[in-house]
């Protein structure tokens, strides 16, 4: 047993919390006011590598582990969760599927962009008819000679309206439901292609979150991404490392809560003494550091596995429900903390209780999370 | 073109208290960092290197840990690290310090310029810097805000020195040494693809005998100055005097008034 991080991770956190810190903090607020999606932080990131991170050289990636990726989310989420969400979508859902999937050619036109962070990626996988029914997909694919003709409507899409490419998943063989499903490779400007209204959020509001509609869209058959109907597998799998990230992301935004309430409860002075001086607080930062230390080591855990290419959809299931979860809990007792300036914007923490809402939806509700971890404890 | 950067690796200061029974700083759970002047001299090595081509190797003398401090210049761009490290350097001033560096920079051999933080946020002597030209007999340019030119082929560099006065321009013949301001740069972050060979390389440890050096000269025998008590200064007594009045210009002018009575302006 080593709970010891390599120098590899332990560098790389220094340098995403520096990186994090003088960079992308002193922006969140702004970014989570104006709704402003943080192009000029996304392209610094880009050129550090932040956007292939996982991702073998010889693609463009930094070829780092899952569990520096981890890290990395969670150290950006403890600042910022909007540019967290951003990097997930982008790294987790959409060059993650073209990495594990795709062909040859496709992995060499589109990683190298991606990863370099000249294209922004997307996964469109919901629907308005299915969200935890992922089956309900009516998106269709036909193919006609060397095209795919697809038709359909994708909601809820992280960088759907600015993606340079998305990952979309259709209908390719009716009659044969959850088994008769494809995922396709999506170009931005592909005619037929177009994003709709970017929707407005609770949280992550400096994220983008779109529409995207297909009207007789045609693209290449070599757009087909890995072999025609198992696109069903395909995204379980893409979602069983999407859900490490985002357990990942909240657990840096319960992080950020958490250390801003233990430098308030220092300084907040009520009935002559700081209020970390009551044992009603100090239970409150007890719990909320313990749950904390819990969660990362489940999220870390389920990275490692992945790594070691070991089984870990339960581990990352759970991993995501306990950590989203314990974010709302620790998100609501760090506005507790700070009372009535905890319900104002201007100590953020309010913004993390917004921001931390959608882990427990996103990439399998909890609900679903609780779904897959019993499936896999019964079979 | 070969830039050999001496760095340091201090307690992050931000977060180091002193022990006010003994006065003296207490280290544990302190992160350690790279001296942050240092990190703008490691900047100016990398610049040089992209403008000229060559290379840049990296030297600190310290504990074992202070390879930490080596790998994040690796991770930034520099090419070569060795630590500096021997039981028998403990305790070393600044003379004796720059006297080791020294020696090892003797042993690296060819360079063309060797670039210093302008101090440690530790010590704060800003001695090591001179120390190291003096001792290996080469011009000093200190608080260089600029390198405005290097010519390979006359060996002269030319920069802006930041003086009180002002700025100074120097020229000076190769090899010299610098040391460099806060405002010559802006320091990059390591790249991920850094880090990792960063955290791969095996970095070399040079000990005292690898280094032939004269051992009455290193370390504590060898610092003509010792450190004899370190303590925190007691907190100055100060009385506030608070200037109320109608408007902020009224306020303004009766401050001002004051000022010149106690002759402070």
């Amino acid at each position: 047993m080593d709970f010891q991080l390599t120098d590899e991770q332990q560098m790389i956190r220094k340098m995403v919390r520096d990186f994090a810190e003088k960079e992308i903090a002193p922006i969140a607020k702004e970014t989570d006011t104006e709704g402003k999606f943080p192009w000029e932080i996304i392209r610094k990131m880009a050129r550090l590598g932040f956007l292939g991170l996982p991702f073998p050289e010889e693609y463009g990636g930094a070829g780092a582990d899952n569990v520096s990726l981890a890290i990395a989310m969670e150290e950006i989420a403890r600042v910022c969760g909007s540019t967290a969400i951003t990097l997930d979508a982008h790294t987790s859902l959409c060059s993650e599927p073209i990495y594990l999937f795709g062909t040859e050619a496709q992995k060499r036109k589109y990683l190298p962009k991606l990863c370099s962070g000249e294209w922004i990626g997307a996964f469109g996988l919901t629907e308005p008819g299915a969200g935890s029914d992922a089956g309900a997909t009516k998106t269709r694919a036909v193919r006609d000679g060397d095209e795919w003709v697809i038709n359909g409507q994708k909601c809820f899409i992280t960088n759907g309206s600015i993606a340079d490419v998305v990952i979309i998943t259709a209908v390719t063989d009716p009659g044969r439901g959850t088994r008769g499903i494809s995922s396709f490779i999506v170009e931005k400007g592909t005619p037929g292609f177009r994003p709709g209204r970017d929707e407005e959020k609770m949280g992550l509001k400096g994220s983008i979150t779109s529409e995207l509609f297909f009207e007789d869209c045609r693209i290449p058959a070599e757009n087909l991404l890995g072999r025609e109907n198992e696109g069903f597998k395909q995204f379980l799998v893409t979602l069983d490392g999407g859900r490490i990230a985002i357990a990942a992301m909240a657990l840096g935004l319960a992080q950020g809560a958490f250390e801003r309430a233990l430098a308030y409860s220092k300084e907040r002075v009520q009935f002559g003494q700081p209020i970390c001086n009551f044992q009603a607080i100090q239970w409150m930062l007890a719990d909320m550091s313990t749950e904390i230390d819990a969660a990362r080591l489940l999220v870390y855990r389920a990275a490692w596995l992945k790594d070691q290419g070991l089984p870990f959809t339960k581990e990352a299931a759970m991993a995501k429900l306990f950590t989203s979860e314990m974010a709302e809990r620790v998100c609501y007792k760090a506005i507790q903390i700070h009372g009535g300036y905890g319900y104002m914007k201007e100590y953020e923490v309010e913004r993390m209780y917004r921001d931390q809402r959608l882990c427990a939806i996103g990439e399998g509700t909890s609900e679903i999370q609780r779904l897959v971890i019993a499936r896999q404890l019964l079979r | 073109m070969h830039a050999i950067v001496c760095i340091k690796q201090v307690p992050d200061t931000t977060e180091v208290k002193i022990d006010p029974e003994r006065g003296t700083l207490i280290r544990e759970g302190v992160p350690s960092i790279v001296n942050p002047f240092d990190t703008y001299a490691i900047e100016e090595a990398l610049l040089l290197k992209e403008k000229f081509g060559g290379k840049v190797t990296v030297i600190s003398m310290g504990p074992p840990q202070a390879v930490e401090a080596l790998k994040e210049a690796v991770a930034m761009g520099a090419d070569e690290a060795i630590l500096l490290s021997d039981r028998a350097f403990a305790g070393a001033d600044t003379w004796a310090t720059a006297y080791t560096l020294c020696s090892a920079i003797k042993k690296i051999g060819d360079f063309d310029v060797i670039l210093c933080g302008r101090q440690a946020i530790d010590g704060d002597t800003g001695q090591v810097g001179p120390g190291i030209a003096t001792q290996l007999g080469i011009n000093q340019l200190t608080y260089v805000f600029k390198i405005q030119d290097i010519d390979f082929e006359k060996r002269t560099i030319r920069v802006e020195r930041l003086v009180e006065e002002g700025r100074e321009v120097v020229t000076s013949t190769l090899p010299c040494l610098l040391t460099v301001v806060k405002d010559i740069n802006q320091p990059r972050y390591p790249t991920f693809m850094g880090i990792r060979r960063a955290a791969k390389m095996q970095i070399p440890t040079w000990t005292a005998a690898e280094m032939n050096v004269n051992p009455d000269l290193i370390g504590l025998t060898g610092s003509p100055t010792k450190v004899v008590r370190v303590f925190t200064p007691p907190a100055r007594e100060g009385e506030c005097d608070l200037v109320t009045a109608d408007s902020p210009e009224q306020a303004a002018e009766i401050l001002a008034e004051k000022l010149l009575a106690e002759k402070i302006i």
